[in-house]
């Protein structure tokens, strides 16, 4: 096991990629995810990984660079945040539908207008549909072990799927947290070169990304949905291997104090670890709470997450992204569809919060908790914005 | 024209026996575009890759489960074959240095319309080959979105009516002149850069060879005659083609490391444009004073190039 250093999470998160033997990195520098962009530019240019480096000039060609990379077999990264995904967003299905394992950090930060450089998840939502294997972190520690772990879901042969680790941007991205890294020959052991199941290459000539008439498109879209939802054993699969190897236990699901808790809170994210001291509170005067935290958002863990609900009254869950002019935000609308035709099934609060970087302390957690005891509630509330 | 430089020229049979794009494509009767791509294909071999953009050739040519493409061949979408092949070049480059595939040299090359190159895939290309990728660029210039229906791009000739130009009462056609990408790829400091036409074949297929041999990015834009849009009669294609060339409307020329050259035999007089747009429905609206207004730019043109060949020495 690797001595712990102390380190900027974004820098971290550079320094954990550079451990998986990557081939073709591509970024574009956008706030605040240019720490990773340039750590990773510092670790190609010292020589200390050989791989290539695209400075694009834009995310999407960021994203449609590595598309012909990983197409030619190589293990390709990139990372980006807010306005960058926005721009990816054309080729991030395309990208999924051709099966190409690429591996993306996304620095969480708002979508403008107005612009906005501070962290929310209004960024990622809108990539929620695009067939991408979704990740969140919640520390440092975790934003270097799911790096490392995305590649090895990503490129299992039963997924073959592109993957977006979320790292909350500022809030996590540029903290300097202890952190602990493998070494390269642990790395190297528990992650070994790729070995793509087709590649673009004289020596076997074949044709990608072919047009499909309305005979075959649904089966292709079909076809995505199967491998995509598959993909959930092997994340299950790879994070216990995780914890065999390197001690760190990870689940697609986890909660905090949720036992006996008569109301939950859902979170995404680096507000995990606050609304987790709000809970210790609440729980110190006897208030039956807790937590659940969702850290595979793509596919959704229908089954863990029913299981982590269970018996609970009440679910409170925030939102920090709102599908504006709809019925609230995008977690608790597809918590809400899972849950319609359950026989039990706890009230669903939905609170949209923390948006553009406006900050949540242990006491507006405090706050949160309480909406479960209002009598009547709206389908959805913004909370602690001023009218 | 230097007969001793272009011997080769003289000589057809040189050209690739070997088909790497299958006949049975969707390709519409008199397309010049997909005889550029033949001569292209032949051109360059065995060894190469190809990103294409969305378009008239990724459709006619890859409809799924068929493809007519013999060499490995990667479409993703509409403005990026110039980012998508840059990613395929370095990732060559990188597994090749790593020992993951066959130690030989692979050409990447990327294809596009005038649509994917002039103007949607403008920003993709011009940070492709600022960076410097190896790799060649091929702009299959049928000067409007054939492919959704002859819209205008920026690539269409002046007064050309489209479904998004309309010889109108108030307008009549295309309001602009042709976009010259290739100077803007010569402002690049692109190290090959050329024009081409599939009606001169050996010219292109020597232009695509010299492309292929720079280490290093390198453009061709390639004039490519499209009966369906431009209202002619599918047999005269080859016919346009030269027509557009010995008006001057499309000079073939290379530019190596600044260097301009002509490929095309210099005639004493151009032929009058009016020989090449009489024969288009496209064109068709136009009046003489409008032509003698075409005349006069393409004689404009044409001394400006003229002036390069003679005035602008290699970087």
């Amino acid at each position: 096991m690797g001595k712990r250093v102390g380190m900027e999470v974004a820098i971290a998160a550079a320094e954990a990629v550079a451990l998986c033997n990557i081939d073709v990195a591509a970024v574009y520098p956008i706030t605040p995810q240019s720490h990773i962009a340039e750590h990773m530019a510092d670790i190609i240019h010292d020589g200390r990984i050989d791989a290539e480096f695209i400075t694009v000039e834009s995310e999407h060609s960021a994203i449609s660079a590595l598309a012909g990379a990983s197409a030619a077999g190589a293990r390709a990264y990139t990372a980006t945040s807010s306005q960058g995904l926005m721009l990816m967003h054309e080729i991030l299905p395309i990208v999924s539908a051709m099966r190409l394992p690429i591996c993306m950090a996304n620095a969480n930060r708002a979508v403008s207008g107005p612009l906005n450089i501070w962290n929310d998840h209004t960024d990622i939502m809108p990539q929620r549909d695009s067939g991408w294997i979704c990740l969140f972190t919640e520390n440092g520690q975790e934003a270097i072990d799911l790096s490392i772990m995305s590649f090895k879901i990503a490129e299992d042969p039963e997924v073959m799927l592109p993957c977006v680790v979320n790292i909350d941007g500022f809030q996590l991205t540029h903290m300097i947290e202890p952190l602990e890294f493998p070494s390269q020959a642990e790395v190297a052991k528990f992650l070994p070169p790729r070995k793509p199941f087709a590649q673009l290459h004289p020596d076997n000539p074949i044709s990608m990304g072919c047009f499909a008439m309305p005979d075959t498109y649904t089966e292709t879209v079909k076809a995505k949905e199967v491998a995509l939802q598959g993909a959930k054993k092997v994340v299950i699969r790879v994070f216990s291997e995780w914890a065999k190897r390197f001690g760190r236990k990870y689940g697609v699901v986890e909660t905090y104090r949720a036992k006996d808790a008569e109301t939950l809170m859902l979170t995404m994210g680096s507000m995990g670890e606050t609304a987790a001291t709000a809970v210790d509170e609440m729980r110190k005067k006897g208030k039956k709470v807790g937590l659940v935290k969702l850290r595979l958002w793509r596919p959704f863990p229908v089954e863990e997450f029913k299981a982590a609900i269970a018996g609970c009254k009440t679910l409170v869950v925030m939102d920090r992204a709102l599908s504006t002019g709809g019925a609230g935000g995008p977690v608790a609308t597809d918590i809400k569809s899972i849950l319609y035709g359950e026989k039990k099934k706890p009230r669903v609060l939905n609170v949209v919060a923390g948006l553009g970087g406006r900050d949540l302390t242990v006491g507006d957690f405090v706050n949160m908790f309480g909406l479960a005891n209002k009598k009547k509630n709206e389908i959805f509330e913004f909370y602690g914005v001023r009218e | 024209m230097d007969p001793v430089q272009n011997f080769e020229i003289f000589a057809p049979k040189l050209i690739d026996r070997k088909e790497y794009f299958s006949p049975g494509h969707r390709a519409c009767q008199g397309c010049g575009e997909v005889l550029a791509l033949r001569h292209i294909l032949k051109a360059l071999g065995d060894d190469v890759v190809v990103a294409n953009a969305t378009g008239c050739m990724e459709i006619i040519s890859s409809g799924y489960p068929q493809t007519a493409w013999e060499v490995p061949y990667v479409h993703v979408a509409f403005e990026n074959a110039a980012a998508v092949g840059s990613g395929v070049e370095a990732a060559l480059k990188a597994l090749r240095r790593k020992g993951r595939i066959a130690d030989r040299y692979v050409k990447t090359i990327a294809v596009a319309g005038d649509g994917g190159t002039c103007d949607i895939g403008l920003q993709a290309l011009s940070g492709a080959m600022e960076r410097g990728h190896d790799m060649i660029f091929f702009c299959l210039d049928n000067e409007a979105y054939m492919n959704t229906g002859i819209q205008r791009s920026s690539a269409t000739p002046f007064m050309a009516a489209t479904t998004t130009s309309p010889a109108g009462e108030a307008i009549p056609g295309q309001r602009t002149w042709k976009k010259n990408v290739p100077e803007i790829m010569v402002a690049h400091k692109v190290p090959y850069v050329a024009t081409a036409c599939p009606s001169y074949p050996i010219d292109l297929v020597n232009k695509v060879k010299k492309a292929a041999a720079v280490r290093g990015p390198a453009y061709i834009h390639v004039f490519s005659m499209c009966p369906t849009g431009w209202r002619c009669a599918s047999e005269i294609t080859i016919k346009m083609g030269r027509l557009a060339v010995e008006t001057g409307v499309f000079p073939l020329y290379e530019v190596e490391n600044g260097k301009y050259r002509l490929t095309m035999e210099v005639p004493e007089k151009l032929r009058p444009v009016k020989d090449y747009l009489t024969p288009q429905g496209r064109f068709r609206h136009l009046t003489p004073s409008n032509i003698e207004r075409i005349q006069e730019q393409v004689h404009r043109e044409w001394e400006i190039l003229l002036n390069k060949v003679e005035c602008m020495q290699p970087w």
